[in-house]
């Protein structure tokens, strides 16, 4: 039995895994169609139809250029900093729950990989993490413009966590749990209680402070501050080329994409979708659709993510840091004593 | 091996999948990317321009601040996990106490706001 669970569990690693890697690949093709569509340009449509393989392409290009490691950088962090920066990437797609149950034979499969029960924590742990490969990476360039990159970027992350986390708590108190599953399994279809089930509906304020704040994590525009061409040559990648500058594209596109699954779980419903019990189908096929709408609700992140950046200009960096600190902050800890005042109404 | 223990081995089996690709990826690259150097390929990149010095520099001290004060205050953000997760059950009680404790977090807040910690011009 435990050999058995522990394949099912390395077969959904393996998916998931590859999923990941491949919308975090074809997200590059996304974000420069979109790009093209908002700018009433063409995009790429050069390799295969539509500029399908342009993606593979790229990919492929990152093999085989020459690696260059500058003479005067720090050769052992400068290849550690992109290493660190994937592999947290790929770290925090493990506590995502990306289906209901399937039913195998008289098994019960969950398609998530670990449902650990500090779920939302372990997010936010390995997220941070995150910092160090931007951090080491841009100050092993040695580079006076990777070293301003880095700790722009750096210190952009850290503010806004902050606002994050605390956004997270008001959500956390109507939880109860901080398991990713049990977070799903309690907004179970669209409609209970005679109010929507999902927690946007419940937290539409929680929900507007984290989205910003996982802008700003994500270091996406309005918050690229990081690789702001006109003040730094190119951020905190100046210096790397090959495989290693892909490593960081990767890992950011990666981070959108999950900060996505992780913003349509809390907030949208995860694998919810609504009249999921009324028709009528069996548990596994209710299993399917429900992956299908999962990655409807992500797409639909990741379209406004680029739809974002298309829209509104960068801020400046005291702009920046002060709605981090002074304004994030503090509404969210409004919002935490908002929803506590609530819940206490309802119970009495 | 109970229930939550054995939820950690397939984040195991995750981890060595993400560090196997990432450190077979940069392999290969190595291995089969060309490899053309020159002294002049191997300088730092600084907009064309002759570098000047390195980038062991001294920096603002504003951004050394930010972290102390990321950290300073993540912790106590750590601190409302638990309280966030069994609010229902303390009721009215665990609202007011937990007051007490922002009303400390803002006074930080508001000291370094005075301070100017977060003034960037």
């Amino acid at each position: 039995m435990e050999w058995i669970f522990l394949l099912d569990k390395t077969i959904i690693a393996f998916i998931a895994f590859s999923i990941t890697l491949l919308i975090a690949t074809y997200s590059t093709y996304a974000e420069r169609k979109i790009a093209a569509f908002l700018q009433d340009r063409v995009g790429p449509d050069r390799a295969g139809p539509f500029g399908m393989f342009q993606p593979l392409a790229d990919a492929g290009k990152f093999f085989f250029k020459e690696e260059i490691i500058p003479a005067t950088s720090n050769k052992f962090l400068f290849i550690i900093g992109p290493g660190i920066a994937m592999t947290t990437a790929l770290m925090t797609s493990v506590v995502i729950p990306w289906g209901g149950t399937l039913e195998i034979g008289d098994r019960l499969v969950s398609l998530q990989v670990s449902d650990l029960n500090i779920g939302v924590l372990y997010v936010f742990g390995v997220v941070s993490l995150g910092v160090y490969g931007i951090m080491i990476g841009g100050w092993a360039s040695n580079n006076k413009f990777s070293l301003l990159g880095a700790i722009r970027a750096s210190s952009q992350m850290i503010s806004y966590e902050l606002g994050m986390g605390l956004s997270l708590i008001s959500l956390i108190m109507l939880t109860g749990t901080l398991s990713m599953s049990e977070i799903v399994e309690q907004q179970h279809g669209f409609w209970a209680d005679g109010y929507f089930s999902w927690y946007f509906f419940k937290q539409p304020i929680g929900f507007l402070i984290f989205i910003v704040c996982a802008f700003a994590e994500c270091n996406r525009t309005p918050f690229d501050l990081a690789e702001c061409e006109a003040e730094l040559v190119g951020g905190y990648h100046t210096e790397y080329s090959s495989m290693k500058l892909g490593f960081y594209m990767f890992a950011e596109y990666i981070n959108m994409f999950i900060s996505s699954a992780f913003m349509a779980s809390l907030y949208f419903g995860g694998y919810n979708f609504p009249f999921m019990d009324d028709l009528g189908l069996s548990q596994n096929w209710i299993t399917i659709i429900g992956v299908i709408v999962f990655f409807l609700k992500i797409f639909a992140f990741i379209f406004f993510f680029m739809w974002i950046r298309w829209t509104i200009p960068r801020f400046r960096y005291d702009q920046l840091m002060r709605l981090g600190w002074q304004v994030m902050m503090p509404a969210a800890l409004l919002h935490i004593f908002a929803t506590g005042a609530v819940i206490l109404f309802n119970q009495h | 091996m109970n229930g939550s223990t054995s939820e950690y081995l397939p984040m195991l089996i995750q981890s060595v999948f993400a560090l196997g690709f990432v450190a077979m990826v940069l392999i290969i690259t190595h291995l089969i990317g060309p490899s053309r150097k020159s002294a002049k390929k191997l300088e730092n990149f600084e907009c064309g321009v002759e570098a000047k010095g390195n980038a062991r520099l001294p920096f603002s001290v504003k951004y050394f601040l930010t972290a102390i004060l990321f950290v300073l205050f993540d912790v106590e953000v750590i601190f409302f996990y638990p309280w966030a997760t069994n609010f229902k059950e303390f009721g009215m009680d665990g609202l007011l106490s937990m007051a007490l404790f922002v009303a400390l977090f803002l006074l930080g807040f508001l000291y370094l706001r005075k301070k100017q910690a977060f003034k960037w011009e």
